[in-house]
């Protein structure tokens, strides 16, 4: 697969929306939805990516786009595949759909974390991207379950002192068809994992690595190249499990220094000068990865 | 062909009834008392191949209403039911389902709000919600539960209203009393309401739309002002469905009841008049044929239609009575309670007016007799 034959595709969204200059939520959408050629239904959570792709009276969304609230967007998509089946049972819709739910981290780690975990339970036909950018950043970087431990972020200045969620795990612990944490880099990762996705019936998730140039306080260049150093330097780990099995999808042999990847985010600028902080984000981050690894031999 | 049975069916059952011969595509349930046997009974039904909508069991009230957004924006035709702390819980998707115009159909029973913790009946729970642009049809016995849920969905659906609609059930008074009542045959139903009338779905993929956008403050009144007017209209919409279910049932459904001794039209032989909503109505027309059999002119005014409120047509009922006793079964703390000050409302700059007085009564399930009612007048 070559990237630019993905750009034959057509896009599901049309170009002018509000996004940041430089944010990657929009890239991860437009890959993500590439990965089906069937037709697709979109529900969202009340965040950046709503608020930045439609706003009366335009819409960038050229695919059905369904907007309710902050939390429900796993139960909003139950409701629309309900719909779905109902409607096809009774002869009233006949042509294959796929249900696809895009929500940050907010949504998701925390207040949706109820919905997501009851739709999966229930089995529904859906994927669910969780865009992970680490914090509530369409409020202005407030500390979410997603937050890093020594973030600062604007409820947490001083560095977020707890350690945050390990949602694909615990979503993984729901033993649904598949889940899987990705990135933009490597490109063909996320592609593949979304191909994947869609292949399978039943609830399917994704977290992708989703940079914050406003809340990361980083360049606009950087999105991409931070998904690299945070890949290479163990911060975020590419693994999916399919059917209860773990499987790292990117070998990281020999990580790379978790500096560079820290640096260029005015977010950890403090742990530069707390030695023992860093100290504890770096054993924070070897812990999640040997847990991982011992994962993967189960 | 039989056209009518008459039978005997709890609240509960006959909301499930309604729902089975309304062919709802998704019913979402979440069990809380005194509701939860209309969703066992419907559960009840699809188990015995009776109902072949989805039924889909969410973790939360939140969730129920939540379902019924997204499968309502995709076409279906959606009812569930709740109560007290589920209609708290699901507040704010009420206001989403308004808001999108979503015709979804939900029996409530009505019960008392925490803390402290009441299971039984009294008003609180639909009236913290009166405001977010629902329908909301009051009904006093079983018989008016089964025509309401009809009639709610034909008017919550019509291609001029398209929103969502409260049916109100006294909790465990109504819920859960068996009572004669006369079903209609399942065609007449099915040629009463008919197919979902659905201007645009999100499963239309070939011609996509965007649903819940951000609206800025430039074009965001042009939509609350288009929600009132739209809701207004429901009165007329109601009346009109109303004389077509008539035609078929042989009963009558006025916007409120006016009962004299019997039910009038306009009164015309009454001093004083009590108001009440729901199930208490039925024990206060009892109160009123006591009172005027020792010679005292008493009438009820039983509000049906709750949202939106007739204020015009109660103002004209009730013009040139001297007094009229208001009993509310919420309160409004620090403030008036809701139904008074709807009656109010109705009646200011009328001259001569009414005296109006303030009765709370029933709160959390407390039992109210026909000698109470007597007393209190």
């Amino acid at each position: 697969m070559r990237l630019s034959l993905l750009t034959t595709k057509r896009s599901c969204l049309s170009p002018g929306y509000r996004t940041c200059a430089g944010c990657p939520i929009t890239t991860i959408v437009r890959h993500v939805l590439r990965a089906t050629d069937d037709p697709v239904v979109v529900a969202v959570a009340t965040g950046c990516l709503e608020v930045t792709t439609s706003v009366y009276p335009e819409t960038s969304w050229r695919v059905p786009f369904v907007h309710s609230l902050l939390e429900n967007p796993a139960a909003t998509i139950s409701g629309i595949e309900s719909a779905y089946r109902a409607l096809k049972r009774r002869g009233r819709i006949d042509r294959p759909i796929k249900f696809v739910v895009f929500a940050g981290d907010g949504a998701t780690y925390d207040a949706g974390l109820q919905f997501l975990s009851a739709a999966i339970e229930r089995g529904h036909d859906f994927l669910y991207v969780c865009y992970d950018n680490q914090a509530y950043m369409n409020t202005g970087a407030q500390k979410s379950g997603a937050t890093p431990l020594g973030a600062s972020t604007t409820t947490t200045p001083a560095g977020q002192t707890g350690q945050r969620k390990d949602l694909t795990r615990i979503i993984a612990a729901h033993d649904l068809p598949y889940a899987a944490q990705t990135s933009l880099w490597p490109w063909p990762d996320l592609y593949q994992k979304a191909q994947q996705a869609f292949s399978l019936p039943g609830p399917k998730f994704l977290n992708v690595f989703s940079p914050c140039i406003p809340g990361w306080k980083i360049e606009t260049d950087m999105a991409i190249e931070l998904s690299k150093r945070a890949v290479e330097s163990r911060y975020w780990p590419m693994y999916e499990v399919k059917n209860g099995k773990y499987k790292i999808t990117v070998p990281v042999p020999k990580p790379k220094e978790l500096e560079e990847f820290l640096k260029p985010q005015k977010r950890f600028a403090h742990l530069f000068k707390d030695q023992g902080k860093m100290a504890a984000l770096k054993m924070a981050i070897g812990e999640q990865w040997l847990r991982l690894e011992n994962l993967t031999k189960l | 062909m039989k056209t009518a049975t008459r039978t005997i069916l709890t609240g509960s059952q006959a909301v499930a009834e309604a729902i089975r011969q309304s062919a709802v595509d998704v019913v979402p349930v979440y069990p809380i008392t005194p509701q939860t046997q209309m969703i066992e009974a419907v559960s009840a039904l699809a188990a015995r191949g009776r109902f072949s909508g989805e039924i889909v069991r969410a973790e939360t009230e939140h969730a129920v209403m939540s379902i019924a957004v997204g499968a309502s924006i995709a076409g279906a035709r959606v009812i569930t039911a709740s109560a007290s702390q589920g209609i708290a819980l699901m507040w704010e998707v009420l206001g989403v389902a308004a808001g999108l115009r979503l015709p979804i159909i939900m029996a409530v029973g009505n019960r008392a709000i925490s803390s402290p913790l009441n299971i039984h009946c009294d008003h609180s729970d639909s009236m913290g919600t009166r405001d977010l642009g629902w329908i909301q049809v009051g009904c006093e016995n079983v018989q008016e539960v089964y025509d309401h849920m009809l009639l709610a969905t034909k008017v919550a659906e019509d291609r001029d209203i398209q929103l969502p609609a409260m049916v109100l059930l006294d909790g465990f008074v109504t819920t859960h009393s068996l009572e004669n009542l006369v079903t209609l045959a399942d065609d007449i139903v099915k040629g009463f309401i008919g197919e979902r009338f659905v201007e645009k779905s999100a499963l239309d993929v070939d011609h996509p739309s965007t649903w819940g956008p951000l609206v800025l403050p430039e074009h965001y009144m042009d939509f609350r002002i288009d929600q009132h007017e739209t809701l207004e209209k429901v009165k007329a919409k109601f009346l009109e469905a109303g004389e077509q279910l008539a035609a078929l049932t042989g009963r009558e459904y006025p916007l409120f009841e006016l009962y004299e001794g019997k039910k009038v039209d306009r009164l015309k032989e009454t001093d004083t008049v009590l108001v009440f909503l729901n199930s208490t109505a039925g024990t206060a027309k009892e109160a009123v044929d006591v009172l005027r059999r020792s010679g005292q002119r008493v009438a009820l005014l039983k509000p049906i239609l709750f949202r939106p409120f007739p204020y015009n047509e109660i103002r004209e009922a009730l013009a040139g009575v001297r007094r009229v006793i208001v009993y509310d079964r919420s309160m409004a703390y620090g403030a008036q309670a809701p139904l008074v000050s709807e009656i109010r409302n109705a009646l200011y700059g009328l001259n001569p007016a009414p005296e109006v007085i303030s009765r709370i009564y029933g709160l959390g399930g407390k039992d109210v007799t026909v000698e109470e009612i007597v007393r209190s007048v």
